[in-house]
């Protein structure tokens, strides 16, 4: 192992190529992983702040907040079955927001308006007053501050936005968090088509007491059927694009990881075939297969952990220069431990591909050669 | 009575099978005391790299035993050979073959650290490391790459190595081979002065008559046979 370490030590030039690639790769992997978070979280922050376990739909939904519509009596059915300890509304209508010191302007900002009754992370238990809503922070970048106004939809129905929460984003549209009071007001005044009454709601958010997965069948049961129930994992992938986002990147990561693997791989073929007589005289000294292939194999992991190591820089680097709500991109501890887990295990089975080759050096050569 | 360093009988080393049977060594019989320097010549493909291997534990033998400082290494497993070449004998190959990124120093101490946990207290492998050094006249160039020494220099710390672990024989293969016949000269005697001086058995796997002059005995071998 000190063999090992002293030729990265001594002899860094020789492992700067391989370096350079793995930490391109590694950026790529960070990369890649910072913007599916980012869309994702954009996409399913409205949820994932939800005090819930949890959501209800109506049946003919098809798992879809916006065409949702549960009604008084199913709600009382939902509130009356066991291990139900807590029943929301929750409202939806997703508007083009225009700043109210702009009237006129042609860019729409993209908004979901929410209506809430159990209070999502970060916002207060007691929902803003009517006409009133908190926006999530990506609002910010469209340089709307706390006090101004907002116009919402064809009916420029104003808004005042009386605060800021983070992460909170529905559908990669930016969320406003409003009374149910508000939600119902403004789709009234916005979307005809989709008025509800004053105890009907999109959707309900449940807090269940027990086994989540039968007591949401349960709840499907209890409304004969009325109700499509969802745990909040479940709903979460079942967003609109979620899941196709998500496997798109992975798709995208595996192959990034398989190329670090086979760089890895190659790199480490190449240096065991040059360092083939050497390993003939450390065998025939008395070094074991298994000691040689350790040193291959630690600076296989040093490097992918350099290389993971400045891609990580680079990352922090690129989140903290990307100005909020341009580019969806997120910087996570979990991701980048993924990325870097990635990294190593391609290192290791990379390098795996020579062990066959030290195996195969036989130390009775390293006698009667010139070299 | 000390065991000899070293004591082949009735070892072969046959290739193939059958009409295709190659047999590269035929030895009846070699014994080598436990100080005694050996000068093996022989012209190509005789034998010599195959003795020395099967005596340096690289190679096993078809049949027959063989004694190394009185331990039988006829039946030892794979690793356990690993393990023997490490802690039994000594190695000096024809090119020296020094790890080229190690200053001499440590390519002294690399012997001990391919054991890994298996190995000597580090402290006292040092200690071994700068007195053979010393010893060689390589103190003041001890934390040189082997890159950084002459040719002589070199020689000597391939020497160094091959004595850290104590060996009770030594295998020189060839250690002239590279040098002018000047530094060769000064290696031969070098190699005589610390064989002897540590009382170390020594096989010189050699073309080179002259090295035969500072061997105690010359083993003459010819198409895998010992003939004198």
């Amino acid at each position: 192992m000190k063999l090992a370490l002293r030729e990265l030590r001594r002899r860094p030039g020789r492992f700067l190529a391989a370096t350079a690639v793995l930490t391109v790769l590694a950026v790529l992997l960070m990369f890649l992983g910072g913007l599916l978070d980012g869309l994702l979280a954009g996409a399913t922050g409205a949820y994932r702040a939800q005090p819930a376990d949890a959501i209800v739909y109506s049946t003919n939904a098809r798992e879809s907040l916006v065409r949702s519509r549960i009604e008084a009596p199913i709600r009382d059915a939902v509130e009356g079955v066991d291990g139900v300890a807590e029943v929301g509304g929750l409202g939806s209508i997703q508007l083009g927001a225009r700043p109210g010191s702009d009237p006129d302007a042609r860019e729409l900002i993209s908004t979901a308006l929410l209506g809430y009754e159990m209070a999502p992370r970060g916002l207060p238990d007691e929902p803003p007053g009517e006409g009133q809503v908190i926006a999530d922070t990506t609002l910010k970048a469209d340089d709307i501050e706390v006090g101004d106004t907002l116009l919402l939809g064809p009916a420029r129905t104003e808004v005042e936005v009386v605060g800021f929460v983070e992460d909170t984003n529905y559908a990669g549209q930016t969320a406003l968090w409003a009374s149910l009071d508000t939600w119902r007001s403004v789709t009234e005044a916005n979307r005809p088509d989709r008025v509800f009454a004053d105890d009907a709601v999109a959707a309900l958010v449940v807090r269940i007491d027990g086994d989540a997965s039968s007591i949401t069948e349960a709840i499907d049961e209890a409304t004969e059927g009325a109700t499509d129930t969802l745990t909040l994992d479940a709903a979460i992938e079942a967003l609109p694009g979620v899941s196709q986002q998500r496997s798109t990147f992975n798709q995208i990561i595996g192959v990034t990881t398989v190329i670090a693997l086979v760089v890895v791989g190659l790199f480490f073929a190449l240096i065991t075939v040059e360092r083939t007589a050497l390993y003939g005289i450390l065998k025939a000294i008395g070094g074991s297969s298994r000691t040689l292939f350790g040193g291959v194999l630690l600076q296989a992991v040093l490097l992918a952990l350099i290389a993971s190591a400045l891609a990580t820089a680079a990352a922090v680097a690129l989140a903290s220069v990307i100005p909020p709500g341009t580019l969806p991109f997120v910087v996570t501890g979990q991701r980048i431990l993924t990325s870097v887990v990635l990294m190593v295990v391609a290192a290791m089975v990379g390098c795996a591909f020579s062990l066959r080759r030290v195996l195969r050096i036989d130390p009775a050569a390293a006698i009667g050669t010139a070299s | 009575m000390t065991d000899p360093a070293l004591q082949m009988t009735g070892v072969r080393k046959v290739y193939g099978s059958g009409d295709q049977e190659v047999v590269a060594l035929d030895c009846d019989e070699l014994t080598i005391a436990e100080d005694e320097i050996v000068a093996l010549v022989g012209p190509s493909g005789s034998g010599k790299t195959t003795l020395c291997s099967i005596a340096g534990g690289l190679l096993q033998a078809t049949e027959g035993t063989v004694e190394v400082g009185g331990r039988d290494i006829t039946e030892l497993s794979a690793s356990e050979l690993t393990d023997f070449r490490r802690t039994a004998v000594g190695f000096v190959f024809q090119t020296v073959n020094l790890v080229p990124f190690l200053t001499a120093r440590e390519n002294l101490l690399v012997v001990d650290e391919l054991g890994g946990r298996r190995s000597r207290n580090g402290a006292k492998a040092k200690e071994r490391a700068d007195q053979l050094l010393d010893e060689l006249g390589l103190t003041d160039r001890a934390g040189n790459l082997s890159s950084e020494l002459s040719g002589g220099q070199r020689q000597r710390v391939a020497i160094g190595r091959a004595l850290m672990n104590d060996p009770a024989l030594v295998l020189f293969d060839e250690p002239t081979s590279a040098l002018d016949s000047k530094l060769g000269d000064q290696v031969v005697k070098l190699i005589r002065d610390e064989m002897k001086s540590r009382g170390t058995a020594a096989i010189i796997v050699t073309h080179d008559d002259r090295i035969t002059h500072y061997a105690d005995r010359t083993v003459h071998i010819e198409d895998g046979r010992i003939t004198d």
